[in-house]
């Protein structure tokens, strides 16, 4: 028999509000995103999607720590990070849809989303570009003498591209605030860490660039909390940067594309690591802790399945653009209508 | 003569060409245990194995630049970049390396290698995902860039493209992929570079078209055959660059109008180019301006828009009854 544990040691330094916030926010990424791959389903989404189910707890542990005024920046599968940020799930469910009242006016899409009101500065589809813009806004915000951080999530995919060596070097040389927060989810499309990487402990390249850096359960979302408000601490304190890396896994496929038990990985192994649910452990452990209550936890669902509905019956209800649109917001005041 | 689709015909030359000569490999992201992004590379590594059908870690400028150094020793790399919007990760290599060492050291080296590249619209994707960038390679010197506008014209050029000694850089429209199937004969065959192909057959005007919008020129002419009585000849180009100037000037000069199809944008693009070949080549037979229908300069659509970007039948019909009534 184990011990019993404590039950305050099962949640440390987490409240009933925390609870609810942090349980409630990786809910409504998850519900956001079973509603958005039932809209591809349909043909109302168009391209590509990429779920974030199964990583949850990575942006809500991460972004539990920001404040408003902190910059979140992402690659493609960015939906977690834009909700976490407080994104208005109507709106990027308007996105996804093409539709006018999105957050990009339905000309981004899926992985183009940008909400300058929360300071979520967008998802990058190229992978690996977006790690230098990282490190251009801390610049930023250190020669303006401000003290916001930037959190950069990227994949285990965008390692090998020269851009996040850069990255880490200018972020170490020029001491920028910047936390590098590395989703590890060991694959990049179909092919594994240990077959795109020489060093698969990817933090350890921080390191090498005098960096502070650590490896994190990503699937527990307080561990994440605690080690990027480690972080978030040194850069708003000191303008240290930080390279985080946080085990995770998909349990979708790589995009809607491509069925979840493809070639490249084993079912066994999905749903071995789909034991390792980030809402479903976490939901544990504040219920066994006595932080919540089942009825609180259903209210929580309550709540959220209401407000994905809404999101999904606005996007339904948003016209398309408008065609004249095709020739907006290329130039400041010139038409470059054909 | 099997009917396959595009991805298949690209497939069965990779076949072809890997089995003909053992300095022939395969090199990018997925190609291998995946198949590729299109599946164009399906079976290839279970067939060729890991040494000669490499899954490269996601690193475009390493995987051109790796393909330069291979080429350089005498290996004949085919590279895939999973999508054009991509190139631009290595788009130093090409322009820099690939496309200048034969120039660069007189001709003592040079780099016998394909990149391969999915582009264009069709999958209701976005930006990177479905815009057409040949401009930019057709703009450089010690390129080649060859577009084919369905199964067996993408098998035959492909085939071609591997055996060219020089840097081919290898467009394939997503919206053929599956399109159509075509007979494609059994034996292997090839398409000279730097040719254009004659489609259709016509005196009234010229429509000017490559990869998928040659589909798309070809109704159209059907449109004005069967609405206009008038007579369209379709050239295909196939090759963007070296542009076959020739055969351009030839049709031109006998239908007396032109007008150029093209996804991608207007300004500074191919059809610029074609314009102006057929001023100089052919301006005492112009009867009318020569026109475009491209996209439109903007940065991208976003998907609920693709199809008011990429050139229709209608707007292709439209531009060719303007010409012909000028
Ligand atoms: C420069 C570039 N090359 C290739 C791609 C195609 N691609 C899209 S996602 C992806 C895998 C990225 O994996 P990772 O960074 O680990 O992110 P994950 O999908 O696991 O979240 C690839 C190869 C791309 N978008 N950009
Ligand atoms: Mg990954």
């Amino acid at each position: 028999m184990a011990k019993p544990v404590p039950r305050e040691s099962l949640v440390p330094g987490v409240d009933a509000g925390l609870a609810r916030r942090l349980l409630g926010e990786m809910l409504l990424i998850r519900r956001f995103e079973e509603k958005a791959a039932e809209a591809y389903t349909l043909g109302k989404i168009g391209g590509f999607l990429h779920l974030y189910i199964g990583e949850e707890a990575v942006a809500v542990g991460a972004t539990s720590v920001l404040r408003p005024d902190d910059f979140a920046i992402s690659a493609y599968r960015e939906h977690g990070h834009c909700l976490a940020k407080g994104a208005d799930p109507r709106r990027m469910m308007a996105e996804l849809y093409g539709r006018r009242d999105g957050l990009s006016k339905g000309k981004g899409g899926s992985m183009h989303l940008f909400d300058r009101s929360v300071n979520f500065l967008g998802g990058h589809a190229i992978v690996g570009s977006h790690l230098p813009v990282a490190a251009g806004v801390g610049f930023a915000i250190k020669y303006q003498g401000g003290d916001q951080v930037v959190v950069c999530y990227f994949g285990d995919g965008a390692v090998p591209q020269g851009e996040f060596h850069e990255s880490m070097n200018l972020v170490a040389l020029w001491k920028l605030p910047v936390v590098y927060l590395c989703e590890n989810n060991r694959y990049a499309m179909g092919t594994s860490t240990e077959r795109a990487l020489a060093q698969t402990e990817i933090w350890k390249f921080g390191q090498t660039y005098g960096i502070p850096s650590e490896r994190v359960d990503g699937m527990d979302v307080l561990a994440v909390r605690e080690a990027v408000g480690r972080a978030v601490a040194r850069a708003r304190a000191a303008s240290t940067p930080a390279l985080i890396e946080a085990d995770t896994y998909r349990f979708r496929g790589h995009s809607m594309r491509d069925p979840a038990g493809a070639v490249y990985r084993t079912r066994e192994e999905v749903e071995r690591e789909k034991q390792r649910d980030p809402i479903v452990l976490f939901r544990a452990r504040v219920l066994a802790a006595g932080l919540l209550a089942e009825d609180d936890v259903r209210a929580i669902e309550k709540d959220v399945s209401d407000r994905i509905d809404e999101a999904v019956a606005f996007a339904d209800a948003s016209p398309e653009p408008p065609a004249e649109w095709l020739f907006t917001d290329i130039y400041t005041d010139i038409s470059t209508e054909a | 003569m099997p009917k396959l689709n595009m991805v298949k015909a690209l497939n069965t030359a990779l076949f072809e060409e890997m089995a003909r000569d053992p300095d022939v490999l395969v090199l990018g992201e997925d190609v291998g245990v995946d198949g590729g992004v299109f599946r164009v590379t399906d079976d290839l590594q279970r067939k060729f194995g890991s040494q000669r059908v490499i899954d490269s870690p996601l690193a475009e400028a390493g995987i051109i630049g790796t393909a330069v150094g291979m080429a350089l020793y005498g290996l004949k790399p085919i590279c895939e970049i999973q999508f054009s919007g991509f190139a631009f990760q290595c788009f130093h290599q090409i322009e820099n390396h690939a496309a200048r060492y034969r120039s660069r050291s007189q001709g003592r080296f040079h780099c016998q290698m394909v990149i391969r590249m999915p582009y264009g619209g069709g999958v209701r994707a976005l930006e990177h995902h479905t815009e057409s960038e040949e401009q930019f390679y057709a703009h450089i010197p010690g390129l080649k860039m060859v577009i084919p506008s369905g199964p067996r014209t993408a098998r035959a050029l492909l085939a071609a493209a591997i055996r060219d000694p020089d840097p081919v850089i290898f467009f394939e429209a997503k919206a053929l992929y599956h399109a159509a199937k075509e007979d494609v004969p059994d034996e292997s065959e090839t398409l000279p570079l730097g040719r254009a192909q004659v489609a259709r057959e016509g005196g009234d005007l010229t429509l000017i078209a490559y990869g998928a919008m040659l589909r798309v020129a070809l109704e159209a002419a059907d449109v004005l055959q069967t609405e206009d009585g008038a007579s369209v000849e379709v050239l295909d180009l196939l090759t963007i660059s070296p542009l076959d100037r020739a055969t351009l000037v030839a049709s031109v000069a006998k239908t007396g109008r032109a007008v150029v199809v093209h996804e991608a944008p207007r300004s500074f693009g191919p059809g610029a180019e074609i314009a102006a070949s057929i001023m100089d080549g052919a301006f005492l037979s112009l009867e009318a301006p020569v026109r475009r229908v491209t996209a439109y300069d903007v940065a991208f659509a976003g998907f609920a828009r693709e199809k008011a970007t990429v050139p229709d039948v209608p707007r292709v019909v439209a531009a060719a009854r303007e010409t012909l009534a000028f």
